[in-house]
């Protein structure tokens, strides 16, 4: 589904990623993990297009997507939530969801999207009518989960959903990752929380300093005594 | 009949008024880059001096009619912010702003300079033709720049605006191509500066570059800021106090200057959002009439 072949991205002098490759198929779930400054956020950035790549090529569907801006990507069914959630502080819970469906033309389809998001995450209904910056850090990590869900992507790209939340509200979101994924959206997901992640995952990669070190089926990494010691806490 | 009601009116009085509908104009012209947007512009005096100067011109050399002229004028000034748009856009916070200044510096310099700008000397305007009278058609604009703002605001459009303005980032990957959305804001924008400083200089009868200087663009910073940012009510509201607080103020003589800074000061202190800032008027009617609009959505929402 996804193909990311040979990616190198710099910022400035600096070398953020090299020479990555790594792949999403259908209806899979894939975990990056590793520690701070890995490369994993750039990866996931670089895929939405909001940061261009040096080198290397990016396929989504067949389709090359490396040099596509990040508005044309998101037509294309690639949706991204992104790091720090990101939500649209002044506008209420409802504008949120109805922005998260811009690329929609149909209204009922908004409409549609919406009630769904509702009934993944009962909480925003209940604030429907609030501005976003009022709500808590779970609450806006559901929101913006509900906004990305609402162009209907095929691919979605989750960067950090347990960033600052509480453990029980982690599980929470967890669970309804599985469950986004059950419904037939492949996810792609980055996650400081590597336990958590490797639970969910079918596969996933290690990046250290910007390179992919291991890779392979969540459960086989998670038994890995290197990933254990060095991301595990063993 | 409208010339009567019109001349019943003290002049004082009516040039007052004139002033002030101008000032909602171009405040709610800023509005839109600013207010909406997000993208700080310190140079909007260039547009009001780009369609006031165009509107001399077309009244002077053609002749057209005046609503032509407005018309024009306002295009004008749109294409011109359009295409100095395109490459500042990409600018964000001080250096947008910065850039705006000196754009607003060269539009100065260069129409003191031309010889068809009549350089440092300035235009002498003659009355357009038009059978309505000057205040008549300055009111029927404000209407329509109100009822604009307030279509804009509620669109696809304005939402978008809104969402570059809350997070770039974010409102990228919703789809929204950020760089287009901001020149068509920045162009609409000049779109009113230039309608403004047309009629500006029709109502005057005579402008200068010098007239639209970094001063300018500050007044029309002060008007929305003061009214509240992104909020239609506010901008209406801001230019109004700001258009006449300065008559008002002249009993003061030579402290009045001194008494208006004080007052931007004190309200920036206690109303930091601006007067109307934050305010929802939708709401407020409903509440007025007895709804109580959140109220009644959560026990609807939350069984």
């Amino acid at each position: 589904m996804l193909t990311v072949d040979n990616l190198s991205v710099y910022y400035g002098a600096i070398r953020a990623l090299h020479q990555v490759s790594c792949r999403v198929d259908q209806g899979e779930i894939v975990a990056l993990i590793g520690a701070n400054g890995a490369g994993k956020t750039t990866i996931l950035t670089t895929i939405s297009g909001i940061v261009s790549s040096s080198t290397g090529s990016i396929a989504f569907e067949g389709e090359d997507i490396t040099r596509m801006p990040a508005h044309q990507i998101v037509t294309k069914g690639i949706s991204q939530v992104p790091e720090g959630r990101r939500v649209f502080a002044r506008m209420s819970v409802q504008e949120n969801l109805e922005m998260g469906g811009f690329i929609l033309s149909n209204k009922q389809e908004i409409k549609q999207g919406i009630e769904r998001a509702f009934t993944l995450f009962p909480r925003l209904a209940e604030r429907r009518k609030q501005a976003a910056r009022t709500l808590s850090g779970g609450e806006q990590q559901m929101l913006a989960m509900g906004r990305a869900l609402m162009s209907n992507p095929r691919l979605l790209l989750l960067d950090e959903p347990s960033m600052g939340l509480a453990p029980m509200l982690v599980e929470k979101i967890f669970e309804i990752i599985v469950e986004i994924n059950k419904t037939g959206t492949t996810i792609m997901l980055v996650e400081q929380n590597a336990s958590m992640a490797l639970s969910i995952a079918h596969r996933a990669y290690v990046l250290e300093t910007g390179e992919v070190v291991l890779s392979g089926s969540a459960s086989d990494l998670a038994s890995n005594p290197e990933v254990r010691k060095a991301y595990l806490g063993e | 009949m409208l010339n009567n009601l019109v001349n019943s009116i003290d002049p004082y009085l009516l040039q007052i008024l004139v002033n002030i509908g101008i000032g909602i104009i171009l405040a709610l012209g800023l509005n839109i880059i600013t207010g909406l947007t997000g993208q700080l512009s310190l140079g909007h005096a260039a547009f009001m001096s780009v369609g006031a100067f165009t509107g001399a011109l077309l009244t002077i050399k053609l002749g057209l009619p005046f609503y032509l002229t407005i018309l024009l004028s306002g295009s004008i000034t749109a294409v011109v912010a359009a295409l100095i748009g395109w490459p500042i856009l990409r600018l964000s916070g001080d250096y947008l702003a910065i850039c705006t200044l000196g754009f607003a510096e060269i539009v100065k310099v260069v129409f003191l300079n031309l010889d068809i700008t009549n350089k440092a000397l300035g235009l002498t305007v003659p009355l357009p033709p038009s059978f309505l009278p000057m205040p008549i058609i300055v009111l029927i604009v404000v209407v329509l720049a109100i009822i604009a703002s307030a279509f804009i605001q509620n669109s696809r459009f304005g939402r978008a605006l809104m969402a570059i303005r809350d997070d770039e980032i974010a409102a990228e990957s919703m789809g929204i191509n950020i760089a287009r959305y901001k020149v068509q804001s920045f162009a609409v924008s000049a779109f009113l500066a230039g309608i403004g400083g047309c009629l500006y200089g029709h109502f005057l009868g005579y402008i200068n570059p010098s007239d639209f200087g970094f001063l300018k663009s500050i007044d029309m910073l002060s008007m929305i800021v003061l009214g509240g940012l992104g909020s239609v009510p506010g901008a209406v509201f801001g230019a109004s106090i700001l258009s006449a607080a300065p008559e008002f103020l002249r009993f003061m003589s030579q402290y009045r200057m001194l008494v208006y800074g004080a007052l931007l000061v004190f309200l920036m202190v206690f109303r930091p959002n601006g007067l109307l800032g934050g305010v929802n008027f939708t709401d407020l009617v409903l509440r007025k009439l007895g709804v109580k609009p959140h109220l009644a959505t959560h026990k609807q929402e939350g069984q």
